[in-house]
C-alpha cells in the first residue's frame, strides 16, 4: 500500500500535496483500494468558489460502497480536475497523481498542523486492519 | 444466445390487443396539446407470451427450488391465496365506493387487524404500509410524534445496533433524527454496557431486531428495553423475524412499542421479483392515536339481527397518510387467507419447525464452517464465509457456486459485524431431505475451496449468465433501450 | 400446513441437534412470556377457506357487476387474459428481488423493458424500477429535489389541483426535514386554480412545483410557460401522469419537465380496492443519482454475453444506510411486470387507441349530461377522460340511487372542498359502452327528478 512520504494525511484518508499556501487534494491508496471499482466522482466546489472546513467537495461511488470527502480545510478553489468525473477509474489506478481533486489556497495555515504525517497515517492504517 | 428486448422484437405495425371501435361520434383534439412521436415496440399477442414465456424460465423461484435467505423468510406461496386475491368482488372493488358496498373487503380488513393484533400483543394495527421499509418509517414518524405530543423536543437520537438491517437507518434518517450506533457483545446480544452509556434524555428510542440479524434471540431483551423506557424512550421492533416467534412469545408483552410486520415474509405472500410487500404496523396502547389514517373500525354496532357497520377512521393525532388509498389489500387478502388456515395451532407450528430447520442445518454446517455464535438459534444463522487458511475464498464465491449446485445462494455480506457472512434461513416449508441436500452442498464448496478453489471463483458455470461486470453497468449507465429508429 | 415434516423427521432432526423436544429451542425466551395462548379460530381446509373468503368477497358490490363511472387515481379499464396468465407463473410471482442476476436475468430484463417503456412513454431520459404509488413517488421527487439542492432550497409548491392523497403523503413523508415550507394548496386556495396560478409563489427557495398532468379533475393545461418559469427561478418540476393519456396528450418530456411521477394501476393492474398498485418515477440522466429505488442497467457476463444487473446500489439502503436519500427497499416488482406486459400488449398503435377511446366517450358522456335540466359541465378547459358535473342534488344521494340501478356514480366533490357541494367528478373507460352512458344518463334524469 502506497503512502509518500511528502504528503500529509486525514483520518478520513485524504491526502494533501503542501506547496505553500496552496494544497492538492485526492483521497489514498487505502481508500480506493477499500471502495474498490470506482464508477463515479463528483466535485461539488467550482472553480473560484470559497470553502469552509467540513463541507461537502467530493461524493464519489463505488459498486458497493458510497462516499464523501469533506473539505479538511477552509479556503478557495484555485483549479478541479475536469477530466475525473469521466474517468473515475483513475483514481482507483494513479490517486496520489491523475486522481487528484482540487488545488485549494488555504486561508487558515492552523487547518495544516492536525494532518498527520506519512509514518503517522501508515501506523493509523495499521490499526484499522481491513 | 440471450432474450431479445421487446424493442428488439418490435414489427410496425402489430398490436397484440384488439380493443372495441368507436361507437361515440368524434371531437376533436386540441392540437397544441396532442402527443408527437410515440415509441412503443409492437409485438403480437403471441411474441408477448413467447418473450415473457422465455423471461420466466431464466429465473431461479421458490417453485423452483430452496432459497436460504437469511432475513427473507423465503416460504412456499400458498396457491389458493391466489385464487382468493384474484375473486372479482375483491379485484373488482374501486377504493372510493361508497362503504356500505365494500363490507367485505372492510371486514378481511378489521378482521386481519384483530388477528395481527392477537399474534403480536399490540393494542391497535395499521395495514397501510405498503412495505416494511414504509413501515418502519411509519413506527419512526409515530416515534417522532409521540415525543412532541409530549412536548419533549430534545429527542433527537434513535439507537440503533450494528447488526440492524440498512433500512434501520435509513428510515430513522427521513424521520428526521439522527442515527447512533450501539455494537453487539460477544454473544451477539446487545453491548448493555454500551447501551447505558448512551442512554439519555436525548434519546428518542431504540430500533431492535428481535430476534436479531444474527438469528439469535436477545438474552437480555427485557433488561434493554427497561433501560430504554427507563430513560424515556420509545422501543421500535423491526419485525422482519417475525417468523420465529408465532405462537411462541407476543413481541408487545415483552415492552415493545411499536413494530412493522412484513407480510410478504412471515406471513407468506409472495415475492413477486421484488415486490408488492406490505408492512403493517402495531402499536401499543400509548401510540395508537398516532397511527397513519386510515383504519378500519365499527362505524356503527350491529345487533342480533344487522351485523355491525365496517368503515374508516382517522386516528386521533394520526401522523397523517402514508399513500394512497388503503394499503396493499390484494396482498391483505392473501395473509388473510394464510392465517384463515393455518389458525392458532398452524401458527404456532411455523415458528417451532422454522426454528428446528434451522438449528438443524446450522449444526450440520458448523463441521466445516466458522460459526461465529455457536449457541441456540433461532430462525436463521450467520456463518463466515471464509477461512484462515485460504483468504482468497470469499463469500461471494461460496455463493456463486452454490448455484451450479441448484440453490439460491444465502444472504451475503450482511449483517456487517460478521466478517464474509453468509446468512441462512430455511424456513419451515423445507423438509429434512431439501436440508440435507443443501448441507451437502455446501459441504463439497467447502472441500472444493480448498482443493480447487478456481471452480468457486469462475463460478457460475450452469447459469444462463455467468459473473456480470457490475462496474461497467454502473460506469456505462445503460438503463433503457432506445428503439431502432425507422429509416 | 405446508409444514412437510414427519413424526419421524422430526425426532430424528431433534436427537442431530441434541435436543429432545422442540420446546428446548425457546428456553431463551422469558418464560413468563412463553408460549402466550392465542385467542385465534382454528385452521381450516383450502375448501372451507376459500368458502368464508367467497362470502366475504360476495359481500362486496364491485365493478364486475357495475359500470364504473368513479375515477380519482383509480380506474377501471381492461386487462387483456394474457396479463394475469402470465403473472400467474410462478417463475415471475414467487421469485425473489434479483440481487443474485446469474439467476434472476427473468426479472432484471422484464424491469428494464419496463424502465425503458415508462422513459419513452414520458419522454424522460431515465427511469426507476418503481415506487409503492403515486403518492409516494411523489413524495420521493420532493426528497430528490431536497437533495439535489442540498438542502439549501427547501420550498415545496404543489398545486392544489393534485390528488389530494399525494399531497397528503408528501406531508407525512416531509415532516422530519427541518425548515421547510410545502405552499400552494392551502385550503383557502381554490381548488380548481390553474398551474399558471403558482408562479407568483416560485422564488428562490422553491426546490419543486408539483402540478398533475391531467389533473385531479381530468383538464389538461399548457404547461410549458410554468415549466419555464419555475427552471428561471432555479427550480425542478415536477408532474404526476395519468400513463392512460400519455397515449394521446404531449409527453412532460417534450415541455422540458424534471421528474414524472404518477400512479400505473391504468396499466393492466386491477382495481383489487387501491392496492397493490405502482409508483411511476422517471426523471433527467443527470438527477439519476440523487434518485431513490432500484435501478437495473444493462451490461455484460465474462462470456460477453448480455445481461442486467441491479445497479447504482452505492444509493440504496443497504449501502448508504443513514446517508441514503431514501429507506426504500422493494419496488412493486410483480406489478411492474404486469404494466410492462400491458404495454407490449398494446403497443404504439393500441396506446393511441385507448387513450382516445377514453377521450371520445368522457367528451360523448360530457356533452350528453351537459344537456339534461339541472345539470352543467365546466367545458371552457380542455380534459382527457375526467370531468366536473354540477348536479342538481347532493352527490351522495345521487350515487345510493344510481347504486341500485347498477351504476357507480362519480367522485363526491365535496370531500375535496365545501366549494364543490354537490359537485360530481365523472371518469369514463374504453369499458364504457355508447349504450351505457345513455343509460346513465337517463338514470340521472330519474334520480334528479325524483
Amino acid at each position: 500500500m502506497k503512502i509518500p512520504a511528502d504528503f500529509r494525511y486525514t483520518e478520513t484518508d485524504e491526502w494533501l500535496k503542501v506547496d505553500g499556501k496552496i494544497i492538492t487534494i485526492g483521497i489514498t491508496d487505502y481508500a480506493q483500494n477499500h471502495l474498490s471499482d470506482l464508477v463515479y466522482c463528483g466535485l461539488r466546489a467550482e472553480k473560484g468558489a470559497i470553502v469552509a472546513k467540513g463541507d461537502l467537495i467530493v461524493e464519489i461511488d463505488s459498486v458497493k460502497a458510497s462516499a464523501e470527502v469533506n473539505s479538511p480545510v477552509s479556503g478557495k478553489v484555485l483549479d478541479i480536475n475536469q477530466s475525473i468525473a469521466s474517468t473515475p477509474e483513475v483514481i482507483n489506478t494513479d490517486p496520489y497523481g491523475n486522481g487528484w481533486f482540487y488545488k485549494i489556497e488555504i486561508t487558515n495555515p492552523a487547518d495544516l498542523e492536525k494532518l498527520m504525517s506519512a509514518e503517522d497515517y501508515e501506523k493509523y492504517c495499521e490499526t484499522r486492519g481491513n | 444466445m440471450s432474450e431479445p428486448t421487446i424493442f428488439e422484437l418490435s414489427s410496425p405495425g402489430r398490436v397484440g390487443f384488439q380493443l372495441p371501435e368507436f361507437d361515440v361520434p368524434k371531437v376533436d383534439f386540441p392540437q397544441n396539446l396532442l402527443r408527437g412521436n410515440l415509441d412503443l415496440p409492437e409485438l403480437s399477442e403471441i411474441d408477448v407470451v413467447r418473450h415473457f414465456t422465455r423471461l420466466s424460465s431464466l429465473n431461479y423461484s421458490i417453485d423452483k427450488g430452496f432459497y436460504p435467505l437469511g432475513s427473507c423468510t423465503m416460504k412456499y406461496n400458498p396457491r389458493i391465496n391466489e385464487v382468493t386475491a384474484r375473486l372479482p368482488g375483491f379485484s373488482f372493488s374501486h377504493p372510493l365506493q361508497p362503504i356500505k358496498t365494500v363490507q367485505g373487503n372492510l371486514f378481511l380488513m378489521f378482521q386481519l387487524q384483530e388477528w395481527l393484533k392477537e399474534i403480536t400483543g399490540f393494542a391497535a394495527v395499521s395495514l397501510q404500509p405498503a412495505a416494511g421499509a414504509q413501515g418502519e418509517f411509519v413506527g419512526c414518524l409515530i416515534i417522532r410524534a409521540y415525543h412532541q405530543d409530549r412536548k419533549d423536543y430534545k429527542r433527537k437520537i434513535i439507537l440503533v445496533p450494528d447488526s440492524a438491517h440498512g433500512t434501520n437507518p435509513a428510515s430513522t434518517t427521513m424521520a428526521g433524527f439522527d442515527v447512533v450506533n450501539i455494537p453487539s457483545d460477544k454473544r451477539g446480544n446487545v453491548d448493555i454496557a454500551a447501551l447505558k452509556l448512551v442512554c439519555n434524555e436525548n434519546v428518542a428510542g431504540l430500533m431492535l431486531t428481535n430476534p436479531n440479524t444474527l438469528g439469535l434471540f436477545d438474552e437480555n431483551i427485557l433488561e434493554i428495553i427497561n433501560i430504554i423506557h427507563k430513560a424515556g424512550g420509545l422501543v421500535y421492533g423491526d419485525g422482519a423475524n417475525l417468523n420465529a416467534l408465532l405462537g411462541i412469545v407476543r413481541p408487545a408483552d415483552l415492552g415493545i412499542d411499536v413494530m412493522h410486520f412484513n407480510l410478504h415474509k412471515t406471513f407468506s405472500t409472495p415475492h413477486g421479483g421484488g415486490g408488492p410487500g406490505s408492512g403493517p404496523v402495531g402499536v401499543s396502547k400509548e401510540l395508537a392515536d398516532f397511527l397513519p389514517e386510515p383504519l378500519v373500525g365499527i362505524i356503527e354496532k350491529g345487533d342480533d339481527e344487522i351485523p355491525p357497520l365496517y368503515g374508516f377512521f382517522k386516528p386521533f393525532k394520526s401522523i397523517g397518510r402514508i399513500k394512497s388509498f388503503h394499503g396493499q389489500f390484494g396482498i391483505l387478502v392473501r395473509a388473510f387467507t394464510y392465517i384463515s388456515m393455518l389458525g392458532k395451532d398452524g401458527l404456532r407450528q411455523v415458528s417451532e419447525y422454522a426454528v428446528l430447520n434451522a438449528n438443524y442445518l446450522m449444526h450440520k454446517l458448523k463441521e466445516k464452517y466458522t460459526l461465529p455464535y455457536d449457541r441456540t438459534c433461532m430462525h436463521e444463522f450467520v456463518l463466515e464465509g471464509i477461512w484462515n487458511d485460504i483468504p482468497d475464498i470469499h463469500a461471494l464465491d461460496i455463493a456463486k457456486r452454490l448455484m451450479d449446485y441448484d440453490f439460491h445462494p444465502p444472504t451475503n455480506y450482511f449483517p456487517l459485524i460478521v466478517k464474509e457472512a453468509l446468512m441462512i434461513e430455511p424456513t419451515e416449508t423445507e423438509s429434512k431431505q431439501t436440508l440435507d441436500r443443501f448441507a451437502e452442498a455446501m459441504l463439497k464448496i467447502a472441500d472444493e475451496a480448498h482443493t480447487n478453489p478456481q471452480l468457486l471463483h469462475e463460478a457460475p458455470h450452469h447459469t444462463p449468465v455467468s459473473r456480470l461486470d457490475e462496474v461497467k453497468a454502473a460506469r456505462d449507465l445503460v438503463i433503457c433501450c432506445w428503439p431502432v429508429k425507422d429509416n | 400446513m405446508f409444514i412437510p415434516h414427519t413424526d419421524d423427521e422430526r425426532k430424528v432432526m431433534l436427537e442431530t441437534i441434541g435436543k429432545t423436544s422442540l420446546e428446548e429451542l425457546f428456553n431463551v425466551v422469558p418464560q413468563k412470556y412463553r408460549y402466550p395462548n392465542l385467542d385465534l379460530p382454528v385452521g381450516l381446509s383450502e375448501m372451507e377457506v376459500l368458502e368464508q373468503i367467497q362470502d366475504l368477497a360476495d359481500a362486496n358490490d364491485a365493478c364486475d357487476n357495475l359500470v364504473c363511472f368513479l375515477g380519482a387515481g383509480a380506474y377501471d379499464h381492461y386487462t387483456p387474459a394474457v396479463v394475469d396468465s402470465l403473472l400467474r407463473r410462478g417463475e415471475f410471482f414467487t421469485a425473489y428481488t434479483p440481487y443474485q442476476p446469474e439467476i434472476s436475468q427473468g426479472t432484471l430484463q422484464a424491469i428494464f423493458e419496463y424502465q425503458s417503456l415508462i422513459a419513452h412513454l414520458t419522454g424522460m431520459e431515465v427511469c426507476n424500477a418503481s415506487h409503492y404509488d403515486g403518492a409516494t413517488a411523489a413524495a420521493e421527487a420532493c426528497i430528490t429535489a431536497y437533495h439535489h439542492f442540498q438542502g439549501k432550497r427547501k420550498t415545496f409548491l404543489l398545486s392544489p389541483a393534485v390528488h389530494p392523497d399525494y399531497r397528503a403523503t408528501i406531508r407525512t413523508y416531509l415532516c422530519g426535514f427541518e425548515g421547510k415550507l410545502i405552499q400552494g394548496d392551502e385550503p383557502n386556495q381554490d381548488p380548481l386554480s390553474t398551474p399558471e396560478s403558482l408562479i407568483p409563489s416560485i422564488d428562490g427557495n422553491t426546490a419543486l412545483v408539483l402540478v398533475q398532468y391531467p389533473d385531479f379533475f381530468g383538464r389538461i393545461f399548457d404547461l410549458s410557460n410554468l415549466v419555464k418559469k419555475a427552471h428561471e427561478a432555479g427550480s425542478l418540476i415536477a408532474v404526476a401522469v395519468n400513463p392512460i393519456a400519455l397515449g394521446l396528450i404531449k409527453a412532460p418530456g417534450e415541455i422540458g419537465v424534471d421528474i414524472v411521477v404518477g400512479d400505473g394501476q391504468p396499466l393492466g393492474i386491477p382495481l383489487s380496492f387501491g392496492g397493490p398498485t405502482l409508483g411511476l418515477f422517471a426523471t433527467r440522466k443527470e438527477l439519476i443519482r440523487k434518485v431513490s429505488g432500484r435501478i437495473v442497467g444493462e451490461t455484460m457476463d465474462a462470456q460477453g454475453r448480455r445481461g442486467y444487473v441491479l445497479t447504482l446500489t452505492a444509493r440504496e439502503q443497504h449501502i448508504r444506510r443513514e446517508k441514503s436519500t431514501s429507506n426504500i427497499c422493494t419496488n412493486q416488482g410483480l406489478m411492474a411486470l404486469a404494466a410492462t406486459i400491458y404495454l407490449s400488449l398494446l403497443g404504439k398503435q393500441g396506446l393511441r387507441k385507448i387513450s382516445e377511446l377514453c377521450y371520445q366517450k368522457a367528451h360523448y358522456a360530457a356533452q350528453n349530461i351537459g344537456k339534461l335540466r339541472g345539470f352543467s359541465i365546466k367545458t371552457d378547459i380542455p380534459f382527457f377522460n375526467e370531468f366536473i358535473v354540477k348536479c342538481p342534488k347532493s352527490i351522495s344521494l345521487m350515487n345510493n340511487f344510481l347504486i341500485d340501478h347498477g351504476f357507480l356514480g362519480g367522485y363526491d366533490l365535496a370531500t375535496i372542498s365545501p366549494t364543490l357541494e354537490n359537485h360530481m367528478l365523472v371518469a369514463v373507460t374504453e369499458k364504457i359502452s355508447k349504450e351505457m352512458i345513455d343509460l346513465f344518463c337517463e338514470k340521472l334524469v330519474e334520480v334528479a327528478n325524483e
